[in-house]
């Protein structure tokens, strides 16, 4: 089976996270720079589809050269090799860009099943699986909570806020997974070390038949006209429990009529 | 005036509040034409026709229940090319973005999701989005520069507000095609949550994390939710533990919700949870660590023992509702 997981590197939640006045993107330099956590529960699945049916794992990731990192951290997992998109044209692309540079990769690598997590931590759109299954012409099975496949179909678990949906498909399709999949492993030091071996083939927006001007912000269909820092909330009113906590809470709640 | 697609969400009875959000938004950017997919519209018309609604085109298939999002997009696409509207909006659901992306790539449009207010440029550019990122720490004023702008709208952002309309049924002529039935539903599993309010659309939230120490715990979480009609929330530790079912795990890998009141109940406030709840209008917080971060968040907050104040609070409110 010929599965391939998409990856992007992302600013971590937990450092501050910053736009450039300059353009309005992403400071890429204020934050230090993780894998996109969903996306480590894509390539769990991944290995697991590989475990259960053969074949290979290829990592595809779009995103500035220091990616790297997280391409490598996909590859110590265990999979067996990786395609990085890097280009300086690329930066501020959306995710009309986006899914285009990417289904122009994946055609050239072919997939059975393309796995991906259902959003990014920084931008949060939670389009690309739609946008990829569209572009691509493919079954569109999005934000599974469970995926069982014979080889041939396709069925998962879609999570919605009232539970769950089953849906069923045929291969080839584009999964995108939910954290509650399965549990990501840890990279082993032997995965680690072999890591380093494994091919990473680099691609250019020429590779791909692009032009400079058709990616990267001024190509994108979107932009940021302008961005603020959300003022700090006023300080609130913190009371400790004399016996009388939970009467006090009420009488808030009655203050601003929510009782 | 052109005219404003505002695409219903609903049950096939009953349209959601979401839509009653939309269409306030939409209202002042346009004329609001709601698309609605499968049966229902009839009895949902006098709802819509409430909050502005002009027209109501409906395309009464299955199809658009029997597979994911892609007829829907196709729907749209369709009107967007008939109708020319000067926007298309959505509900910033899991479904409601996909729609927008698929419906993006359709017609080379741009798209701008989780938008919590929408603003007149003036000119003829199109509207602007403001969007809450990473977390809420930053503000942003997005646009469309290409095609019709699609803008998904985050639930509860939006003050609903009523407006008479006269949601004239019209019904559209279009047949989904096989490409657009490729992943098809086989069946929907409804998780039990009673009589609550879905967790996105609530105007009141009642969340527990770590604190509770075990799911038979969260019974307490549910009383108080019930007591203030309220959906219940967890954080990702409390989701983690399996004590409470992830689908309402509020937080960045969660759901990000917006309500009028949140309540956190044993929940320290990492950033991981307050990057899903931040935007809530007003912030009660029990925890028993003064230190605990979410107590920055808070306009109220005890310091105490969540077993001992929250069945008081629960008691008062009963006392409060009796009296």
């Amino acid at each position: 089976m010929n599965i391939v997981v998409l990856v992007k590197q992302v600013p971590d939640t937990w450092s501050e996270r910053k736009l450039r006045a300059s353009d309005n993107t992403l400071d890429r330099d204020a934050a230090d720079a993780v894998i996109n956590e969903l996306d480590e529960y894509a390539i769990e699945e991944g290995l697991r589809l590989q475990e259960a049916h053969g074949g290979e794992v290829t990592i595809v990731s779009m995103g500035p050269e220091k990616a790297t990192d997280a391409i490598r951290k996909a590859l110590s997992m265990g999979a067996d090799k990786a395609v990085h998109v890097t280009d300086e044209a690329l930066r501020g692309s959306d995710g009309l860009v986006t899914s285009d540079v990417l289904a122009r990769v994946l055609g050239r690598t072919g997939f059975d099943v393309v796995i991906l997590g259902s959003e990014s931590t920084d931008a949060r759109m939670g389009t690309l699986a739609a946008m990829l299954a569209e572009r691509l012409g493919v079954p569109q099975m999005s934000f599974a909570s469970k995926v069982e496949t014979d080889g041939s179909k396709i069925s998962i678990h879609r999570q919605a806020d009232y539970g769950y949906d089953t849906l069923e498909a045929t291969l080839p399709a584009v999964v995108s997974v939910v954290e509650k999949i399965n549990e990501p492993r840890y990279p082993s030091f032997k995965g680690i070390m072999a890591a380093k071996k494994k091919p990473v083939e680099t691609l250019s927006l020429t590779d791909l038949g692009l032009d400079a001007g058709e990616a990267g912000l001024t190509a994108s269909a979107t932009e940021v006209v302008s961005f603020a820092n959300r003022p700090p909330r006023a300080a609130g009113t913190i009371v400790t429990d004399e016996g009388d906590g939970g009467v006090k809470a009420a009488e808030f709640l009655a203050a601003r009529k929510f009782i | 005036m052109a005219e404003i697609l505002v695409l219903a969400e609903h049950d096939g009875e009953t349209v959601k509040k979401v839509t009653t959000e939309l269409l306030t938004l939409a209202r002042a950017h346009g004329e609001p034409a709601v698309v609605w997919t499968g049966d229902g519209a009839d009895g949902a018309r006098a709802r819509l026709a409430e909050f502005g609604a002009a027209k109501v085109y409906v395309a009464d298939s299955a199809d658009y229940a029997d597979y994911v999002v892609a007829p829907k997009a196709e729907l749209l696409a369709h009107l967007v090319a008939e109708k020319a509207p000067a926007a298309v909006l959505v509900a910033a659901t899991s479904e409601g973005r996909e729609v927008a992306g698929r419906l993006a790539v359709k017609t080379g449009s741009g798209v701008l999701t989780d938008v919590t207010g929408l603003t007149a440029a003036g000119d003829t550019d199109g509207p602007v989005g403001e969007q809450s990122i990473f977390g809420g720490a930053i503000t942003v004023q997005s646009r469309v520069r290409t095609g019709t702008p699609i803008v998904a709208v985050r639930p509860n952002a939006v003050t609903p507000e009523a407006a008479p309309g006269t949601a004239e049924i019209e019904p559209v002529s279009f047949t989904v095609s096989d490409d657009a039935k490729t992943a098809r539903v086989t069946g929907r599993v409804v998780a039990e949550r009673g009589a609550r309010p879905e967790l996105t659309e609530a105007s009141i939230v009642v969340s527990g994390g770590r604190g509770l120490g075990s799911g038979e715990h969260f019974a307490l979480i549910e009383q108080l939710a019930d007591s203030l009609g309220a959906a219940v929330g967890a954080s990702r530790a409390a989701t983690d533990a399996g004590w409470y079912p992830h689908q309402f795990q509020v937080g960045q890998t969660g759901k990000t919700v917006s309500p009028q009141l949140y309540v956190a109940i044993g929940i320290s406030g990492a950033i991981q949870h307050r990057a899903g709840m931040q935007t809530s209008k007003t912030i009660m917080v029990v925890n028993k660590d003064p230190e605990a971060p979410i107590f920055e968040l808070a306009d109220f907050g005890v310091v105490g023992d969540l077993f001992k104040v929250v069945p008081q609070l629960v008691e008062e409110i009963g006392k409060r509702a009796a009296g």
